[in-house]
């Protein structure tokens, strides 16, 4: 064998060279990305020394006196993007759960198909089937029922809009939970059938044998699979600003209409007021790069204690 | 499978050499950037002129007015559209002198949603202001049922909704707002992108509009285009004259009309709150900017042939579009502006 490998290697030199050109390839990401972030940090110099600390902590945004901070933008975002991942993530688990191991080949191959189907729709459709369709059914139906049965909350209280931080979540939830069940799905098809046999053997019943011997083994890809959902929730722009009611304010109702990072780039980045106002977006860009780096690598630190915990019991 | 892919590829490269063929044989292309407003008559005006002159192609990306006046000042085309008239500073910014030119005249309603109240709720402009700050909040404050006898205005609250991206229909309509309430002008005053005191966000005319519609007492703002292809009701607004005037093609001419013996040699005027009977309040020019230097001589004689032809053939097919044509006086103002370019 390693004979065999030794005269691969003095056959010439493509391997060195073919080394060099992945290197090459995968080096370029690292510098479109650092030329990226600098690009954003030299044109967000303007807005980060005029407001310093204060522009992520403070509420005003006024255009047209050049005031610009961006908390509520933050707010938005990272409790829409949260909400959402909260709500598909059972929902998209399940659905891989059923599509491999209980429904019938046939219906698990159409299931599969349909959910795929939805990630290819694009955002902007979904967009107008929730200005159109979602968001008059949660004015009329949804929200009043909420406000009436669970009015006591902070959660739901206010008057029924339709556009709202609800209808983001919403929106958003339907449209990661293909990303997240398309993975889950194949997370779960990796599992080796001799370890789900062995569970049946010791008598364990369908969901014990899920419980102890599909998911353990999965968790690790199911939580990627989330990380992914919750990337592209967090980045998602067209069909959020067109549901979320575009208000910048921090409250706790979800029934209030909220604004989000790369909505408010979208909205206003074509006609800005000034270099001011293009300097403050830029640097709604660079929060919105940090905070997606920071929960990336939150999620990375999460799925290394997992793997490391289940190492020893499971896989 | 693959051979689907393969001959997709080779469509497309086939259709990129036609692309690239047609475009060595015309003979001048004329490039120009700006507002969308009003991309749908600038394209049909291409499409047409096209015919008339076939030498010359015109190319026109509708990236919004800021875009355009970005774009121009740059030098990156050779023509610029805005909503909005360039500041000093913005003029002193450009390497060149630019000219701007009117080529028509928008008009923004204000359009709501009160069960059982059809088109024609009559408003005074301050109280637009007024419920736009939020200090009128429900319909049948007595301000406005005063000025709106025999119709059943309900006790509800007033659903304020707007514009969120930043545009040049926000831009007139703040425009207005300023000009008519000294308290907006102090408080919020005028922009693409403003800091609205109340109300909701909707993306595009189509946001405002599928808001207001799916909310029992709301009210928006659209441009005059979009509520008439829409149906939407909109208001009749005292003007400054103290009619209340229907918007529609006719009274969006008349501002202009109006305002033609304030009218400033290089065209930078605001149109809203104009003097004369049947002027409409809200309205508002859209400009070409043109370097009355052009740098090549072949393209400044093509464009400013295109522009004569714009003026008079062109402002025919304005209407149709829904679009207000400039008036005869403006008309004769302009043809003498682009007799400049050189």
């Amino acid at each position: 064998m390693e004979e065999r490998l030794d005269t691969y290697a003095k056959k010439g030199n493509g391997d060195a060279i073919f080394r060099v050109i992945t290197l090459l390839f995968a080096f370029s990401i690292i510098v479109i990305l650092l030329i990226m972030t600098g690009e954003m940090v030299i044109e967000s110099l303007p807005a980060l020394r005029k407001f310093g600390w204060g522009f992520i902590t403070g509420s005003d945004w006024d255009a047209v006196q050049g005031n610009f901070a961006a908390l509520p933008y933050l707010y938005g975002s990272v409790v829409s993007s949260i909400l959402a991942i909260l709500l598909a993530t059972p929902l998209s688990v399940g659905t891989a759960l059923f599509i491999t191991e209980l429904a019938p080949h046939k219906v698990g191959t159409v299931t599969a198909s349909l959910v795929e189907l939805l990630a290819a729709i694009p955002s902007v459709i979904y967009g107008l089937w929730g200005i159109l369709v979602m968001t008059p059914w949660l004015q009329s139906t949804v929200e009043p029922f909420l406000i009436k049965r669970f009015g006591f909350l902070p959660f739901f209280r206010g008057a029924p809009y339709g556009v709202s931080m609800l209808a983001a979540v919403f929106i958003l939830m339907i449209m990661i939970i293909p990303i997240i069940t398309s993975i889950a799905k194949e997370v779960l098809l990796a599992v080796p059938q001799s370890q789900k046999e062995a569970a049946v053997a010791l008598g364990a019943t369908r969901w014990e044998m899920i419980r102890i011997a599909v998911l353990p083994y999965g968790r690790s890809g199911i939580l990627g699979a989330v990380i992914l959902g919750l990337g592209r929730a967090i980045g998602e722009t067209m069909a959020v600003t067109m549901v979320i009611g575009n208000t910048p304010q921090i409250s706790l109702s979800l029934l209030s209409p909220a604004y989000t990072m790369p909505s408010v780039i979208a909205n206003e980045f074509a006609e800005t007021a000034g270099k001011l106002h293009a300097s403050a977006l830029m640097e709604i860009g660079l929060i919105l790069l940090f905070v997606t780096l920071v929960i990336n690598f939150l999620a990375r630190l999460l799925l290394w204690s997992v793997t490391r915990r289940w190492k020893g019991g499971v896989a | 499978m693959f051979s689907t892919i393969r001959r997709s590829i080779l469509t497309l490269a086939l259709l990129a050499a036609v692309t690239a063929a047609s475009q060595a044989s015309a003979e001048t292309l004329i490039n120009g950037a700006g507002a969308s407003f009003p991309y749908p008559l600038y394209s049909k005006w291409f499409s047409e002129y096209a015919k008339i002159d076939p030498s010359v192609k015109f190319n026109y990306q509708s990236i919004g007015s800021g875009g355009g006046i970005k774009q121009i000042t740059a030098g990156t085309v050779d023509f610029g559209a805005s909503d909005k008239f360039l500041t000093d500073a913005e003029l002193k910014a450009a390497p060149g002198k630019l000219i701007h030119i009117p080529t028509v005249m928008g008009a923004v309603v204000v359009t709501y949603n009160i069960p059982g109240v059809a088109k024609g709720l009559k408003l005074k402009s301050e109280d637009v202001a007024d419920i736009f700050l939020g200090k009128i909040t429900k319909w049948n404050d007595k301000r406005i049922s005063d000025d709106n006898p025999g119709v059943a205005l309900p006790n509800e609250p007033i659903i304020v909704v707007h514009r969120s991206d930043g545009s040049g229909t926000s831009a007139i309509f703040t425009d207005y707002l300023s000009n008519v309430s000294p308290e907006w002008k102090d408080k919020v005053g005028m922009g693409a992108s403003v800091k609205w005191p109340v109300g909701l966000g909707g993306k595009g005319n189509e946001g405002v509009a599928g808001q207001v519609k799916n909310t029992k007492n709301a009210i928006g703002y659209v441009e005059l285009a979009y509520a008439f292809e829409n149906k939407l009701p909109f208001a009749f607004l005292q003007n400054k004259s103290g009619s209340f005037v229907e918007p529609s093609i006719k009274s969006t001419s008349a501002a202009a009309a109006g305002a033609v013996k304030s009218m400033p040699h290089d065209y930078r005027i605001s149109l809203v709150n104009q003097p004369g009977k049947d002027a409409y309040p809200i309205v508002g020019f859209t400009w070409l900017l043109v370097y009355e230097q052009q740098k090549d001589a072949v393209k400044g004689k093509k464009l400013v042939d295109f522009l004569k032809w714009e003026l008079h053939k062109g402002q025919k097919l304005a209407a149709p579009l829904l679009y207000a044509p400039l008036p005869e006086n403006v008309v004769h103002m302009v043809e003498k502006t682009i007799t400049t370019i050189k």
